[in-house]
């Protein structure tokens, strides 16, 4: 049975539940099985929000597992947060411009990326969660990518239809965020 | 062979024939307010219309006392149960029965809100300044110096703080254009009756209304004849008795 | 009349809040009546939302014992109301639902666990297992499903209304942050579509029929005066419950036919079970699940003989043992050893579950 366990974590307006939902619509739409619990605390903001998604061939059992296939870490608090989602089978990915910390988990691989720089310095500010997107449907390959720009369309296509240049963007942000783990794979 | 002459006893048909003597104490106050509340029922026609719910204190032997639907709540709860029920059946005449601890103690969250949303009911609350069911203990309502088992020296306002005003309370939180507010007593039934015609007159006509009824508790107040009614005058002067708001048109 | 939003099978991607808005419309609900509380917000959200389009009711009360009696006030007068609530709010509308009880008022509650005691956590227990089963001064007279995930939830929220109604005991829907929140697929049917047709709701205040002409006035009531009168109530209802257990009472087992340890659970713990014994199979281990879909009334006999059937047993919840001391009562003279993997106010993981087992396995010479 195949299934890949993601653990999707950063500081609250990050958007990381923006792009945990924008994923799972994708994978829905692909058919495949899906469960998808967001991490809510006693606040309404601020705090770590983490996204456990699951996405797989079968009926999903667990809700939540306890090692992730990949953990995305996108802040400091993060990585504390996720350690006890890792181990030696985890691909951990975390973004080298926003943590000072460097995860140290022993684990099957570490990837480091500076999105948040990349977003800033070539394209925006707010397009940093798609590149994070990006970054994971490229590890994982859950999916083809059409189902994932199609779900974009879905939760952004209001935005896009004021503003079509922001397709373009949010496409180059998506196309930037694969590109960035494909690389650094390479390395 | 001396021949009897017997009448039979006056009652109006929304009060429950069946039932007999009511169960109330000899002197209690509920009755009078019952009758009341039965004859206007029957001169309004509201019978097919009225659904009447009381709280758990002496007001629960009400239970059967009416000869209109009617549902035995728990202790405060009759106020939800009832905008429960106006709520999914539009059109209903309904009339939540309790005394002064089930509205202003641990129902007031009900009455507040209630009277705040201007729920399509009739709140009635007899008070007779003490929770009679369970003994005679002091309730939000007790007059000051006044001797109950829980304030067996009097009631002592500096630590019990001064007996809740329920109508004024009301009153000031209500929406004046939709809802009747008003305080009566078991000494002038006539008077009580008019009120609770206007009552629920509003009622029928959409609106929220609130009467707070000064009654009598001779047993546990454990007073004669004299005493009761001399009591409840000084209540009167105590609590005002008036119409505090009357919705345009109503009259 | 409501208008229902499901006419034809339509596959949906939803949290669980949302999917048990779309089925109480699809049982036909006609009011909710409801406070906020974490993590069940949703369903009324959901439910407000879809106004316009369904023309049922809503009032948003002030408080959980207001949600309670509104509820049964709905009820009385002849509407399919329910209401839903979590952790401490489902402490205080005990008043209600044991209300309820007394009266065999047709009450349905969703209750979308927490952590508890008190405040506690806002996101995942099965703590209330305990209370919502035997909550208030009563008997427990009450049905409880325990779901595991969406479907389940669709299914049984609709299931619940008819049950209610049928038997007149309070009647839940035992269910959890997690299922509240979470996305997962789900298909939406028009009940009538699989045969089901709702039970009526009968009005008792304000009947059919004019009073004094075509029937006399109800006159409802909780109170009694004398002890046998009660008794003799509550004789009656301990009957009916037991009758109507035999219809309502309801398992699941998973790979349970061969298995040498038999893990019991509820609710979404079991879907962990079922991830954990896929892997031990695959070890050649014999594990199995049995999950009690009716937390009440259990289901005895096939309990006891799933128990039988199996060399160890293993409890396991996210709290410290609430169903299992539901269970062990009910197994009581069998001697089958147990253990136990309790997570109080924690989701249990498969691995959890795979370490636990293999645990009980290493330390046992029962199996080999």
């Amino acid at each position: 049975m195949t299934r890949t366990k993601i653990v999707l974590a950063g500081e609250g307006g990050q958007g990381v539940q923006s792009v945990a939902k924008i994923l799972v619509e994708a994978g829905y739409e692909a058919n495949k099985e899906i469960l998808y619990i967001p991490n809510f605390g006693v606040e309404q903001r601020g705090g770590v929000s983490i996204a456990f998604c699951q996405i797989g061939d079968e009926k999903i059992g667990e809700p939540r597992f306890s090692k992730g296939d990949i953990v995305i870490m996108l802040s400091d608090r993060a990585i504390e947060r996720c350690q006890t989602y890792i181990d030696k089978n985890t691909v951990v990915i975390y973004d080298t411009s926003v943590c000072h910390t460097k995860p140290t988990a022993e684990c099957k691989e570490i990837i480091g990326i500076p999105a948040n720089q990349i977003a800033h310095d070539e394209l925006s500010v707010r397009v940093f969660n798609i590149i994070i997107l990006g970054v994971i449907i490229e590890a994982t390959k859950v999916m083809p990518i059409d189902y994932v720009k199609s779900a974009m369309e879905h939760a952004l296509g209001k935005k896009f239809d004021k503003k079509p240049e922001l397709r373009e963007l949010n496409y180059k942000a998506l196309e930037c965020g694969m590109k960035l783990v494909a690389k650094s794979q390479c390395v | 062979m001396v021949e009897l002459l017997s009448l039979p006893p006056e009652i109006p048909s929304a009060q429950n024939m069946k039932v007999g003597a009511s169960k109330f104490c000899p002197g209690c106050g509920h009755g009078i307010i019952l009758k009341s509340l039965a004859y206007v029922i029957d001169e309004l026609g509201l019978q097919e219309r009225a659904v009447f719910g009381c709280d758990i204190g002496c007001s629960l032997l009400s239970w059967n006392y009416m000869n209109v639907d009617t549902v035995q709540t728990h202790h405060g709860r009759t106020t939800p149960v009832i905008y429960g029920v106006t709520r999914a059946n539009p059109g209903t005449v309904g009339i939540a029965y309790m005394g002064d601890g089930g509205g202003l103690a641990i129902g007031a969250q009900h009455l507040v809100n209630a009277s705040v949303r201007g729920e399509n009911m009739l709140i009635l609350l007899c008070n007779n300044t003490n929770y009679g069911m369970t003994g005679g203990q002091m309730s939000p309502t007790t007059m000051p110096g006044q001797i109950t088992e829980t304030t067996p020296y009097g009631r002592d306002c500096e630590t019990t703080g001064k007996p809740a005003k329920g109508a004024e309370m009301v009153a000031s939180i209500v929406d004046p254009g939709k809802s009747f507010v008003a305080r009566s007593t078991v000494s002038n039934v006539r008077k009580l009756r008019a009120t609770l015609k206007k009552a629920l007159t509003n009622v029928a006509n959409g609106g929220f209304s609130f009467v707070e009824v000064l009654s009598i508790c001779p047993l546990n107040w454990r007073t004669n004849n004299k005493d009761t009614f001399g009591r409840l005058a000084k209540m009167e002067e105590f609590f005002e008795v008036k119409d505090f708001v009357v919705p345009e048109g109503l009259n | 009349m409501v208008k229902k939003l499901i006419e034809k099978d339509t596959k949906m991607f939803l949290t669980g809040n949302e999917v048990i808005a779309y089925a109480a419309n699809a049982a036909q609900a006609e009011f909710m009546y409801g406070y906020p509380i974490t993590p069940q917000n949703e369903i009324m959200h959901t439910w407000c939302k879809l106004l316009p389009k369904t023309e049922a009711g809503f009032l948003q009360t002030e408080d959980e014992i207001s949600a309670g009696f509104s509820t049964i006030g709905g009820i009385l007068a002849g509407k399919r109301a329910f209401t839903a609530t979590a952790g401490p709010g489902n402490v205080i509308m005990q008043d209600a639902m044991s209300m309820a009880e007394m009266m065999r008022i047709p009450f349905v509650c969703a209750v979308m666990q927490r952590g508890g005691p008190s405040t506690a956590t806002v996101i995942y227990a099965q703590q209330e297992t305990n209370l919502t089963c035997f909550g208030g001064n009563g008997e427990g007279f009450r049905i409880v499903y325990s779901t595991s995930g969406h479907q389940d939830l669709y299914d049984y929220v609709i299931k619940a209304f008819n049950t209610a109604w049928k038997y007149r005991f309070p009647t839940f829907i035992l269910a959890d942050g997690y299922q509240g929140k979470m996305r997962e697929p789900v298909m939406m049917y028009d009940p009538a579509t699989r045969g089901i047709t709702m039970e009526p709701t009968p009005a008792q205040l304000r009947a059919v029929g004019k009073i004094g002409v075509d029937r006399d006035a109800n006159h409802l009531r909780n109170t009694f005066n004398l002890e046998e009168e009660l008794m003799e109530h509550l004789e009656g209802y301990q009957k009916d419950f037991d009758e109507m257990a035999k219809e309502v009472a309801e398992y699941e087992e998973y790979r349970a036919e061969d298995a040498e340890i038999l893990i019991i659970a509820h609710g979404i713990v079991a879907r962990s079970a079922k991830t954990a014994i896929d892997a031990l199979r695959e070890k050649g281990i014999k594990v199995g699940l049995f999950r009690p879909i009716t937390i009440r009334p259990l289901a005895v006999e096939p309990l006891r003989n799933a128990v039988k059937r199996s060399k160890q047993i293993l409890f396991t919840e996210s709290a410290n043992g609430q169903l299992a001391r539901i269970v062990l009562e009910k197994i009581y003279g069998l001697t089958t050893p147990y253990s136990t993997l309790y997570k109080m106010g924690v989701g249990v993981t498969g691995d959890d579950l795979i370490n636990k087992v293999q645990e009980m396995i290493s330390s046992s010479q029962v199996v080999a």
